[in-house]
């Protein structure tokens, strides 16, 4: 019995279920082959550490199987070079530590796990933000944004006007009157805590407009 | 006569004693290098990118070359860059 550890890289620009069912047809062709699956590990959506076919970003998967002989490596391989979805691969032969290792980690023995953990209910604490805080944005806005998955001032403040403005338009009611310009500035400092700083930038603002711009109504 | 604990010392002795260095998977057991563990492969490269010498990590020989071997999986996969500047 071989154990075996192959990571790729799926070009990020298909569509999510494309990039599942890529993942799958591997998984599947190696099983066909005789191998016994034991982990399969999508990493998620990463920065490319340089650009691989002009893509600066990468979707990674991490399988591990245990074969009896080492042929069905040779057949996959060539399938991961015909594959255009398939930036890059990486087949790599565990021994027993490099088992115990992926054993470990998995039943989470293995460091990082916890921080991790901690970060979530950070952010689930942080879901409970009130957005409506922000001039410009009313519960109406809150709602359709939070249906966009931006429920925290961080999220708010990570994007940029254009891509708010985008979320409300294809939101259902009429938002595209509102001006999101200043609404990633405000929540930057509500995000920090800033609340004097938010109040006197709130002060200046009209309705979540930029003060120069004059009122159309 | 002066007691011995007016005697100063005109430079702090411990300066210049580096401490012993390790090898850390020695130390810790540490059996396996993951190459996909970007943070970990962090300690063993400088700013560029490049490799630190055995003489700065500590490690044996023997996980040296394993640290040579994950660095350069993980550089295959676009998890570290091959050349780079202000890594760190």
């Amino acid at each position: 019995m071989r154990n075996y550890e192959v990571t790729f890289i799926v070009d990020p620009v298909l569509s999510g279920d494309e990039i599942k069912s890529t993942a799958q047809t591997y998984s599947d062709l190696l099983a066909n082959e005789g191998c016994k699956i034991v982990h399969t590990e999508h990493m998620g959506l990463r920065q490319l550490a340089y650009p691989i076919n002009k893509r600066s970003s990468g979707v990674y998967y991490c399988l591990q199987f245990q074969a009896e002989t080492g042929a069905p490596v040779p057949k996959m391989e060539l399938a991961f070079r015909r594959d255009e979805r398939i930036m890059r691969f990486l087949t790599v032969a565990l021994d027993k530590y490099g088992v115990k290792y992926n054993d470990d980690k998995r039943a989470g023995k293995i460091g990082k796990k916890k921080p991790k953990v901690e970060a979530k209910v950070e952010d689930e604490k942080v879901v409970k933000d009130d957005l409506t805080k922000i001039e410009g944005i009313g519960p109406k806005i809150a709602e359709a944004l939070a249906k966009a998955a931006i429920t925290s001032f961080v999220g708010v403040a990570t994007k940029r006007p254009a891509e708010i403005k985008a979320v409300l338009e294809a939101a259902e009611g009429n938002f595209s009157s509102h001006d999101t310009s200043t609404w990633p500035r405000q929540a930057r400092l509500a995000a920090d805590g800033k609340w004097d700083e938010l109040k006197t930038l709130q002060d200046e603002l009209d309705g979540g407009r930029p003060n120069a711009s004059t009122e159309e109504e | 006569m002066a007691s011995r604990d007016d005697i100063k010392f005109l430079s702090n002795p411990n300066i210049g004693k580096s401490r012993k260095k390790y090898c850390r998977f020695r130390k810790f057991g540490i059996k396996h290098i993951d190459y996909k563990d970007e943070d970990f492969l962090m300690q063993f490269i400088n700013e560029q990118g490049k490799l630190l010498p055995r003489r700065i990590t500590g490690n044996s020989l023997k996980y040296q070359k394993k640290v040579a071997v994950a660095v350069k999986r993980a550089r295959h996969l676009a998890i570290l860059p091959y050349v780079t500047d202000l890594l760190k």
